[in-house]
């Protein structure tokens, strides 16, 4: 047994050296550069004569999964001090989140405490597979985060490094490192941290650039929060022929004189609805909104009449061929997509579409009368869907098919005329007036009913599994008109309709309503 | 050529004497391994010891300079197997792998190796994959070492103690004529430290010397009756041999005062853990030195009971720290203390867990309930008082945090098969799908939830035996090209052909054992300088009597893959279906191509670059697309227009343009929001031209439409 015994036990206060140990810990994401970023600071530690040890978790955690990195330092001593090879709740002095949730996740951890951690968190977020394949929004609440972090950390600072390192064409790293220096929460100074940066030898300007943005921002104690809400997007004045734009300005005029809930809302749905097709049909709109807010209650401040302009618009602008082909084809989309792809200066671009379509698109075309015969026989349906049902890709930097697309998206003008168009009014004429019908009975309810339009999205197959979401919600809620909680449940089931792909949740949802709605039927008096 | 290059870190190896070695554990066990004077090493891939394996290949040319041998072995019981040179010869001899899952595969040969006995040191160094950051089952390598008497040594996780149980272990070994099994844990490979470095050591008997002298002794051999004197040889010489040396040279550590009421046994592996308790409990200093005395366990098995008892001595309780279960050390010493008739009070896991890490808080939390019960006037005053501590109340994020596990990376040549099997079930309905090892397990997970089960390397066909008969729908199961060479084809193809089985078998073939790193395979297409690679998966399948083969050589192509799956899975065919999906990890891809494209861009060489998009006003945001990706660089965006509720789909600059996107909404007719743009560097003359001419006449057709008609920019 090797021994380095000392004398009996004799109780002496706690050893005031243990305060020197600065404990810092890095959530990350897999692939954001943690590991640079620990040797930086692993770097800058010892030029400043201070022992060091830092620890990871590789493997399958790094293929952008959580993962975590840990070090401790102290002054240099003439014996080496012992380290922790892990975070403890409740005894970290700086922990560096590369993303919000990760921040939360520290949190939840109990890492960050506020005794003593400062919380350094890039604001953005990098959004797990979770919350992304929800078919509504399934995107967590960052605003809990950054509350739960101003109770929890003693000093907190958040901006987006994402954004920060982007525009400095570095990686997240960088700017974490700069926020880190900036903070002030470790005792060297900043020539040293860019020292570090230097002495790595690979992207070192960029990197320093984003690493003195991050410092910045990070001096000035900035925080950051994401914006909650959305801007309200204020209608501008239209391009085109003078004629066209006066006879904008009337109907705009009245759209904005619409009671003030409303107006904005009107505004933004004649605009898109003017765009999908045109002046006359913006026209329509506003007779649909306007015969709505006929029957609206104003002590209810318009609710309905809000949902209505919000989702009369939505599907009288239907995504049909029409449509696809005009958007695709825009010179505002091409200068959109030359904007987010930012070619370098000499270099050309080609754009690929990608189009699958099936007979129902095509007959979706076709004039009514016509169409409807086409798809009333199976065979000719199936010989259509023989000609057309392949995957097809348009390269619309070329003439031919951007021509192709550019003529469909012209033939938007006979659009009246088809079947798809027939088929879409007709379904918004019945859910308008099955939500009046039940604004008579209760008032929520219409506004409800209205808002499960929000169903009606996505393109073939995802168009028909919303369609069949619709139609079942809106037969949950036939069973319940009448009842007090009826449009507490419409918003249940229209929420568990959201919440997954096959409409599991829905199912059970409904299965609910039934058994209830059945118990009740006896009791109810109408 | 693997994912993380040591070239720069390796010539750290050549340090002597009066320098000082910095940098990482893996490190810093290669070096202590050339130190021992090391005759041949080897070893298989595997978190955490993964990156052992790549500075072993990477440090080539110094290991062959000394005259030492390093073999990328086939599988943990082929590296294990590799011990037997040091059977007969006095030669050292060192293998990795992770545990315990590569003890599960080694076992075989650990098992012979042990009973015959070793002549020369022979060192297993053991990844430990326990905690936080795991990829496997919770297990114990520790009772391997008990089954078939290896000795184990779990160091503290420093460098220099480390490094000294490199040479300690050789030294044990030999002294004991065992093998011994050092296990490092997953933070000590990664942990960063120094040490004062010695001279590296030339083989003093190589394996080249072996050659030219051969050797063999029949009572080596395990066959009886050889085999029975074995076992008494290690109970009646190896044995009391191992415990003399590591009595004699103290390898076992014992810290603090010598008097105390009482004393704490911990696993080597938990000594920082423990002083990190202690110092938060006012009890040690910065440097560890200790209030409580401690007895540091550097060898966890055998364990040498006069020094437990010494150490017992004067004290009235003493815990036991020991991660993992079952309690093997705490039973052992607690049977030694009943048989001697002690009355000290033995703590451990009633103080600790039983299962789980020993993260700080829980070291914590145990080390004060050991001294509350045992000694709570060693405890500072406001511990001994309940509740002292006032936190504050924090919102509860449990429900707005997502889980982030693991999955694909950006662009990933897996993602599509498994969306290609997703669209499949969609149309036929479910399977019976059976996982294995590798990147492509994190198929179970969502989006995909493709596969149910994973038995083990390589045995994911086999683990679908039990269906290989038949019935109404055919089973499906997925082995990876690592799989496929560690074990597959013995155990899972030659299984399925043999017994005629009527499954499917998807073969992910990216071109690495990716999943531990991108290390090369037999079928790896790279060149390697010093191994054979290039060795086609579908001949190897073919060979062993598979006349079902379908190979495809893009796995982006979704509609193909689909079509092949719908093809194995209808055909009249008797046998096993083996469909081999290839296309090159993108992670490894990409690091090899991204240099080489930007010299090409910088050089003025044409060099297209492709990257996908979403119109965001044409996708209405149902994410059906995410639905069959799960892709990092495939997110979502809020737009600021009140008439949308739903985010739209998004991709970030951190797309490669790898295609699945596009091929995805083909394939499941989802929606026309994709679009990819290739962006051409360096276009030629007649391109440069060509592409102005059509950029004019387009601009001129967009605004003739555009003039005649309202459009609104968007604020």
């Amino acid at each position: 047994m090797a021994s380095m015994t000392h004398s009996a036990f004799t109780p002496k206060p706690q050893d005031p050296a243990l305060d020197q140990i600065i404990k810092l810990a890095i959530m990350a994401v897999g692939g954001q550069g943690g590991g640079v970023l620990t040797n930086w600071v692993e770097d800058c530690a010892r030029s400043n004569g201070y022992a060091v040890q830092a620890t990871s978790v590789a493997g399958v955690a790094q293929r952008t999964g959580a993962t975590i990195y840990y070090m401790e330092m102290a002054p240099l001593r003439d014996r080496a001090p012992v380290f922790s090879l892990l975070p403890a709740a409740g005894d970290v002095d700086i922990l560096v989140a590369a993303e919000m949730m990760e921040a939360g996740r520290a949190i939840m951890r109990g890492f960050v405490t506020p005794d003593r951690t400062t919380l350094i968190a890039s604001s953005h977020r990098a959004l797990a597979v979770s919350e992304k394949m929800v078919p509504g929004d399934g995107i967590a609440d960052s605003q809990e985060v950054i509350a739960a972090a101003e109770i929890a950390a003693r000093r907190f600072i958040a901006f987006d490094m994402e954004k920060m390192a982007i525009d400095a064409g570095s990686m997240i790293s960088a700017s974490l490192f700069g926020a880190l220096a900036g903070s002030g929460a470790l005792p060297f100074d900043r020539s040293s941290f860019e020292a570090a940066i230097k002495a790595s030898g690979r992207g070192v300007e960029a990197s320093l650039r984003a690493f003195a943005a991050g410092f910045e921002a990070a001096a000035n104690g900035t925080v950051e929060t994401p914006r909650s809400g959305r801007i309200k997007t204020v209608a501008g004045a239209p391009s085109g022929p003078k004629p066209l734009v006066d006879r904008w300005n009337a109907l705009a005029a009245r759209a904005t004189a619409l009671p003030d809930p409303v107006r904005d809302m009107a505004l933004t749905g004649l605009r898109a609805v003017v765009d999908f097709q045109d002046l006359d049909y913006g026209r329509d709109y506003l007779d649909r909104v306007e015969k709505v807010l006929a029957e609206d209650d104003p002590a209810k401040g318009h609710e309905l009449t809000l949902e209505a302009a919000k989702y009369i618009a939505k599907a009288m602008a239907y995504d049909d061929v029409f449509r696809v082909a005009d958007l695709k084809t825009r010179g505002s989309r091409f200068a959109r997509v030359r904007g987010e792809i930012a070619p370098a200066k000499g270099a050309q671009m080609k754009l690929t579409e990608f189009m699958h379509p099936r007979a129902e698109e095509v007959v979706g075309m076709m004039p009514a009368r016509l169409g409807r015969r086409l798809s009333a026989s199976e065979r000719a349906m199936r010989l259509i869907d023989r000609l057309v049902n392949k995957g097809r890709r348009l390269r619309t930097d070329r003439l031919l098919p951007f021509a192709q697309l550019y003529v469909l998206g012209g033939l938007r003008k006979y659009r009246r005329g088809t079947l798809r168009h027939a088929i879409e009014t007709q379904h918004l004429e019945d859910w308008l007036a099955q939500a009046l019908a039940y604004r008579r009975i209760d008032y929520a309810l219409g506004v409800e009913t209205l808002r499960n339009r929000r169903l009606v999205k996505g393109y073939s197959d995802t168009h028909a599994r919303g369609l069949s979401k619709f139609d079942r919600v809106m037969d949950g809620v036939a069973l319940l008109a009448g009842r007090d909680d009826a449009a507490h449940w419409c918003r249940l089931l229209r929420e568990a309709a959201l919440a997954d792909e096959k409409g599991e949740q829905l199912e059970g949802a409904l299965k609910t309503v039934r058994s209830f709605a059945s118990q009740a039927e006896t009791a109810l008096p109408n | 050529m693997a994912e993380r290059s040591f070239a720069k870190e390796v010539r750290k190896l050549k340090l002597g004497e009066g320098d000082t070695f910095t940098g990482e554990g893996i490190l810093a066990l290669t070096k202590a391994l050339l130190e021992a004077g090391v005759g041949y090493v080897g070893g298989y891939q595997g978190a955490p010891i993964s990156h052992l394996m790549d500075v072993l290949a990477d440090a080539e040319e110094i290991l062959t300079e000394l005259g030492v041998r390093y073999e990328a072995n086939a599988s943990e019981a082929a590296a294990a197997a590799m011990l037997a040179a040091s059977v007969h010869y006095p030669i050292r001899g060192a293998v990795t792998f992770k545990g315990p899952v590569g003890v599960n595969v080694a076992s075989d040969a650990l098992a012979n190796l042990s009973s015959s006995g070793v002549t020369g040191g022979a060192l297993v160094i053991i990844g430990e994959d326990y905690g936080e950051g795991s990829s496997i089952m919770q297990e114990r390598s520790h009772a391997f070492a008990m089954k078939s008497q290896m000795w184990l040594l779990d160091p503290r996780p420093n460098l220099p103690s480390i490094v000294k149980s490199v040479h300690q272990g050789f030294e044990l070994s030999e002294a004991s004529n065992t093998p011994v099994m050092l296990m490092v844990r997953i933070r000590s490979c990664h942990v960063t430290g120094s040490f004062a470095a010695k001279d590296n050591k030339r083989p003093p008997f190589t394996v080249r010397d072996a050659l030219a002298n051969p050797r063999s002794d029949y009572a080596r051999v395990v066959l009886p009756p050889m085999s029975y004197l074995q076992e008494h040889d290690k109970i009646n010489n190896r044995w009391p041999a191992a415990l003399t040396y590591i009595r004699e040279h103290k390898l076992n550590e014992v810290f603090g005062p010598s008097e105390a009421p009482v004393g704490i046994v911990l696993q080597g592996g938990m000594y920082n853990g423990v002083i990190r308790a202690l110092q938060r409990l006012g009890l040690a200093d910065i440097h560890g030195d200790t209030e409580i005395p401690l007895y540091v366990l550097n060898v966890t098995y055998p364990l040498v009971p006069d020094e437990f008892f010494a150490f017992c001595e004067g004290k009235s309780a003493v815990l036991v720290v020991e991660e993992g279960q079952p309690e093997f050390i705490e039973q052992s010493l607690g049977l030694a203390l009943y048989k001697a008739g002690s009355s000290i009070a033995l703590h451990g896991k009633d103080m600790l867990p039983m299962a789980g890490e020993y993260t700080g808080q829980v070291m914590l939390d145990g080390l004060e309930a050991f001294l509350k019960k045992a000694a709570p006037e060693l405890l500072p005053a406001r511990l001994r008082a309940p509740n002292s501590d006032h936190k504050p109340a924090l919102p509860d994020l449990s429900r707005t945090v997502p889980m982030r596990p693991p999955g694909f990376c950006t662009g990933c040549p897996e993602r599509p098969i498994f969306a290609a099997i997703k669209l499949t079930e969609m149309e036929r309905g479910r399977h019976q799908i059976a996982g294995d090892i590798g990147c492509h397990l994190f198929a179970t997970l969502p989006p995909f939830e493709i596969g149910g089960s994973t038995m083990g390397y390589g045995l994911g066909p086999a683990s679908n035996a039990a269906f290989d008969g038949g019935g109404d729908k055919r089973s499906i199961s997925i082995l990876g090209d690592g799989g496929f060479w560690h074990n597959g084809l013995s155990s899972s193809i030659g299984n399925a052909v043999y017994n005629k089985s009527d499954g499917v078998i998807v073969i992910v073939d990216n071109f690495y054992s990716a999943a531990t790193g991108g290390q090369d395979i037999l079928s790896s297409r790279a060149d390697n300088a010093s191994k054979a690679t290039g060795h086609p998966i579908a001949d190897a399948v073919k060979g062993v009597g598979v006349k079902w083969v379908r190979q495809l050589d893009r796995t982006y192509d979704v509609p193909k893959m689909r079509e092949i799956l719908n093809e194995a899975l209808t055909t009249d065919h008797v046998g096993p279906k083996v469909i081999i999906a290839s296309s090159e990890c993108m992670l490894n891809k990409q690091r090899r191509e991204k240099p080489l494209m930007a010299k090409a861009i910088k050089e003025g060489r044409r060099v297209e670059k492709p990257r996908f998009g979403v119109d965001e006003d044409i996708c209405t945001g149902d994410h059906a697309c995410i639905r069959l990706s799960g892709c990092p660089s495939l997110s979502l965006k809020k737009l600021d227009d009140p008439l949308r509720d739903d985010p739209v789909a998004s991709i970030d600059q951190s797309c490669v343009g790898c295609g699945n996107c596009g091929e995805v909404a083909d394939a499941a007719v989802l929606c026309p929001s994709f679009y990819r743009a290739d962006v051409v560097h360096n276009p030629g003359w007649a391109e440069r031209k060509f592409g102005a001419l059509r950029h004019r006449i387009i601009t001129w057709l967009q605004t003739r439409r555009s003039s005649g008609r309202l459009e609104f920019v968007r604020t």
